[in-house]
């Protein structure tokens, strides 16, 4: 089977987000009532697996040894079959 | 040894950018300094040649992901019994800026317990953000276990340059205190970011230019012979390479940068 992963890498509460502060402090600049800016990033693994359960831990085993960095980030996957 | 026996690797990938200086900053100490790709020492080459390995400075594979985690991956996958055989026989591997990267996103730094399967620290994007380039001062805070600074006293002031966009070394907020305690009870901590009178920053920008944890700018092993600095030694090695030197009557021959490859040299001397 095909899968599509959309693994979302985003920084773990409490962490400096450089970039979504300068970005909250522009939109405040253009006039919008912006609270908070949080800056993530999107990866779109295309995959081929025996199963969606094993789609879901080859995509766990990406973010433990490449996409995320267990000091600062977490990471959501979303796994959908691909037709 | 002599130090012309020695042989330093200077490991390079796409986006490195300081290997030249790094070479001649060896050179002019009469070692021997070779510039390796990571495709050449994995088709025809051994790691186990050289008495020392440095990871230098740039922006390897477009720092894509998170700066050098790639070139980190990469290596662990196609070298990584030769790295953890060198590393086991405590030959010193050094990692400046995009080395320093490397080498913490690998695990090899700071490496409490040998080389750990996932980082236990990061270095993570500038606050302020972007990329910042200058001189700074950082005070050496080991206690002489560092194989790359044992011969400099501690409290003294160094003098180098920093150029990145992600330098913050930090600690998962869970394990600040505990590894910070570990840093010092281990004698790992070896750079401090400080001012020219030697107070530390405490997060002031920019005599911390990054608002790295505790004002981290080099940490070591627990063997204290994997090393990796922020600043760039190679970059301030000579006398002319510093920002005033036309202001100045006259400047030492050296920069401060010297000290790092100096020391390194004088402990390849003394262990074989």
């Amino acid at each position: 089977m095909k899968y599509r992963l959309r693994i979302e890498v985003r920084l773990k509460p409490g962490h400096s987000d450089p970039e979504g502060e300068t970005t909250a402090r522009l939109l405040k600049e253009l006039g919008y009532k912006v609270e908070a800016v949080n800056v993530s990033k999107v990866y779109s693994v295309f995959l081929e697996a025996e199963s969606r359960k094993e789609a879901e831990t080859k995509a766990e085993e990406m973010c433990k040894r490449l996409l995320a960095n267990p000091t600062k980030d977490s990471y959501a996957i979303v796994i959908e079959e691909e037709k | 040894m002599k130090s012309e026996e020695i042989k330093v690797c200077i490991l390079r990938v796409g986006g490195t950018n300081c290997d030249a200086e790094t070479k001649r900053s060896l050179e002019e100490l009469s070692v021997q300094a070779e510039i390796v790709h990571v495709n050449e020492m994995v088709k025809r080459r051994s790691l186990l040649e050289y008495d020392a390995l440095i990871f230098p400075g740039g922006f390897s594979y477009g720092d894509y992901v998170r700066a050098g985690v790639i070139w980190a991956k990469w290596i662990i996958a196609k070298l990584g019994k030769e790295l953890k055989v060198f590393a086991d026989e405590n030959r010193p591997i050094l990692g400046i800026c995009n080395g320093f990267q490397v080498l913490v996103e690998a695990g090899l730094l700071p490496g409490f317990e040998g080389i750990s399967s996932y980082p236990e620290a990061s270095l993570a994007t500038n606050v302020p953000p972007g990329y910042n380039c200058r001189w700074v001062h950082i005070k050496h805070e080991n206690k002489g276990k560092c194989i790359f600074t044992w011969k400099v006293p501690k409290g003294k002031i160094l003098r180098m340059p920093v150029a990145h966009s992600e330098g913050r070394f930090i600690f998962a907020k869970e394990k600040e205190k505990q590894y910070l305690e570990r840093l010092y009870e281990n004698d790992q901590l070896v750079f401090r970011y400080c001012y020219k009178n030697g107070e530390y920053a405490e997060g002031c920008f920019p005599i911390n230019p990054n608002s790295s944890f505790y004002d981290i700018a080099g940490v070591c092993n627990s063997e204290g012979t994997i090393f990796g600095l922020m600043p760039h030694p190679e970059r301030a090695f000579y006398w002319w390479q510093q920002p005033d030197w036309t202001r100045q009557g006259w400047m030492p021959q050296y920069g401060d940068g010297k000290l790092i490859f100096e020391n390194l040299i004088s402990y390849l001397e003394k262990e074989s």
